[in-house]
């Protein structure tokens, strides 16, 4: 018996590449994509028949690191409160892959990837790229892990995105899907934030059009994209209780420093996001979730989807993807009869909720996966 | 072999409704009369209910629940896609009754209501003896903390479907252990109907 709550332990990221060959990968644009390499972790062992494998997806910035630590390192996966022995995802019980996205810059192909063509980083010669040229390239990732139908789909966020995608998309392959803290299609408001983020990168001189690789990332303008960002990631009361109206230094400077300290809190995830995330891949990517829609009644199709069951979450103080949102997935699954639980679950901590609620989101993932995984003792007599 | 301590109202549902069929059961609280339902009669059920707390009890036990309005719950729903709607204990505290009714019997072949008989013989004495609202064990509640907002006896029910077109197929009056053969309108504590389009 492991203990409840158990780490994961030592991980290694992993690497798959395909379409190398007279066979690149077909994109949604109908430009094509080769050779394409996806980054992805696996935590948990796959069982006999192959069917305990829940596929774990990432949201905007983050990577296939979701659980355990690297060797020599301490920093946990953004998701190792829910991924281990023991846990929502229980890896005692479960085999959880975590995949990369293409398009991002954290292993994967992306716009800072060679061009083997040139011999140089893609930049903006790199295709545009769709939640489904995303989900496309993990379906190669199962493919080649040997895997005909996952258990479960789950992500937050773009992640959510991602699973609503494999159901629509490839309904036979999976038995249940967690979209949380998403939507069916990103809002004129949710667009006009990411639009926001893209013009502060692409106003930025040393963006250079986007081929900047020999000279360093244009650091104004994607700092300034983070900070925006997460302001959309926080609540108003979220932000109320970590920072109030807290100065920095006890006095007003009356210069335009960070008297705040919400200011150099954005200031300092600003900065540090530059070290850790590729320009060109933001715009990607928040490009990515402005395309997706599988509202009007493309999530669910007559092709087997309404076999899957859903466990939709969402969260009260959300403003980014609000609850209203989630409820629309409910509502298109409703009309569909599928199988649906929904929760909105009174969380303060507004669209990072997802990484931070783990308490309620176990009491949901876990029982739900049970069920999905062993369905029901009915009992044989009537009553 | 069912439980000796599942609730009165709780076996009368299970005796009526039938094995395999799709259940929608709506203000499903903690999902007992789900899990009874889906265990004892392989029912496929579906839940709808407000509080989060109860959310988090009926996916322990496995169960699919919405969380969520009845009043705004039942527009998407399919015609036809249950062979049951309950309504247990949670047409008291509905405002819109016509509507939910209305969509109730449109997704459902039949309804199933249970609710508190607001003229059994307790609840008539407390405010004939005493002038004080009820207060009994199937309206728990003081005057400024129930949440329930109708207050109807068996007698107003039955006058509801002659109004509404609805068919009463079943009738149930519960006592406290039992169900009450004469004058339901006055010795039932509680009422369960079984309904359907004309």
């Amino acid at each position: 018996m492991t203990k409840k709550g158990h780490p994961v332990g030592v991980v290694e990221t992993q690497y798959l590449t395909f379409a190398g060959g007279a066979e690149p990968l077909r994109l949604e644009s109908g430009k094509t994509l080769g050779p394409v390499r996806l980054a992805y972790e696996t935590y948990g062992h796959l069982n006999e028949d192959r069917s305990n494998a829940i596929l774990v997806l990432h949201a905007l910035s983050a990577d296939a690191h979701a659980a355990g630590h690297f060797k020599g390192s301490r920093d946990p996966g953004w998701w190792d409160a829910m991924i281990g022995p023991g846990k929502a995802f229980d890896t005692d019980l479960y085999f959880v892959i975590c995949s990369n996205v293409i398009g991002g810059c954290k292993g994967s192909t992306g716009p800072s990837s060679l061009n083997l063509k040139t011999g140089k980083p893609y930049g903006l010669e790199f295709p545009i790229i769709t939640i489904g040229d995303m989900v496309e390239a993990q379906r190669h990732l199962i493919d080649f892990l040997g895997i005909d139908q996952l258990l479960c789909v789950v992500g937050g966020s773009m992640g959510g995105m991602q699973a609503l995608q494999w159901a629509a998309g490839c309904p036979k392959r999976v038995r249940a899907v967690i979209p949380i803290a998403t939507a069916l299609k990103n809002s004129p408001q949710q667009i006009a934030f990411n639009e926001v983020v893209r013009q502060s990168i692409m106003a930025d001189p040393t963006w250079r059009e986007g081929n900047y690789y020999d000279y360093g990332q244009p650091e104004r303008g994607l700092a300034i994209a983070r900070m925006l960002g997460h302001i959309t990631f926080m609540s108003d009361q979220s932000m109320e209780e970590k920072f109030s109206r807290r100065l920095k230094n006890g006095n007003y400077s009356f210069k335009f420093g960070a008297d705040f300290e919400v200011e150099s809190y954005l200031r300092y995830r600003g900065d540090n996001f530059v070290k850790r995330f590729d320009a060109n891949s933001y715009l990607y990517v928040t490009k990515a979730l402005d395309y997706f829609d599988v509202s009007n009644g493309r999530l669910i199709g007559a092709n087997g989807c309404e076999k899957i069951r859903f466990l939709v979450i969402s969260f009260k103080s959300d403003w980014l993807y609000p609850p209203y949102q989630s409820q629309e997935i409910v509502k298109e699954l409703k009309r569909k009869a599928c199988d649906v639980t929904y929760c909105e679950i009174a969380s303060t901590y507004g669209h990072d909720a997802f990484l931070l609620e783990v308490k309620e989101q176990t009491n949901l993932i876990r029982p739900f996966l049970d069920k999905t995984f062993h369905g029901y003792e009915v009992a044989e007599y009537a009553i | 072999m069912p439980s000796e301590d599942v609730r009165l109202d709780h076996r009368i549902i299970a005796g009526v409704v039938e094995a395999g069929s799709k259940i929608l059961d709506l203000g499903c609280g903690n999902g007992d009369l789900m899990y009874l339902l889906a265990r004892e009669k392989s029912a496929r059920v579906q839940g709808i209910e407000l509080d989060e707390a109860a959310i988090y009890e009926c996916v322990k036990k496995g169960l699919s629940v919405i969380h969520g309005d009845i009043e705004e719950g039942l527009r998407e729903y399919p015609d036809a896609s249950f062979d049951d709607v309950i309504l247990n204990q949670s047409i008291q505290q509905v405002r819109k009754v016509d509507e939910v009714f209305e969509q109730a019997l449109r997704i459902g072949r039949r309804i199933i209501v249970g609710f508190p008989n607001f003229a059994h013989l307790g609840a008539r004495s407390m405010l004939f003896f005493r002038g004080t609202s009820p207060m009994t064990k199937s309206l728990p509640y003081r005057w400024n903390d129930t949440p329930n907002v109708r207050f109807l006896s068996v007698t107003d029910f039955k006058r509801f479907c002659v109004e509404h077109a609805l068919r009463i197929l079943e009738s149930h009056y519960l006592g406290g252990t039992k169900e009450v053969r004469f004058w339901p309108n006055l010795l039932a504590k509680d009422a369960l109907f079984v309904l359907a389009k004309p």
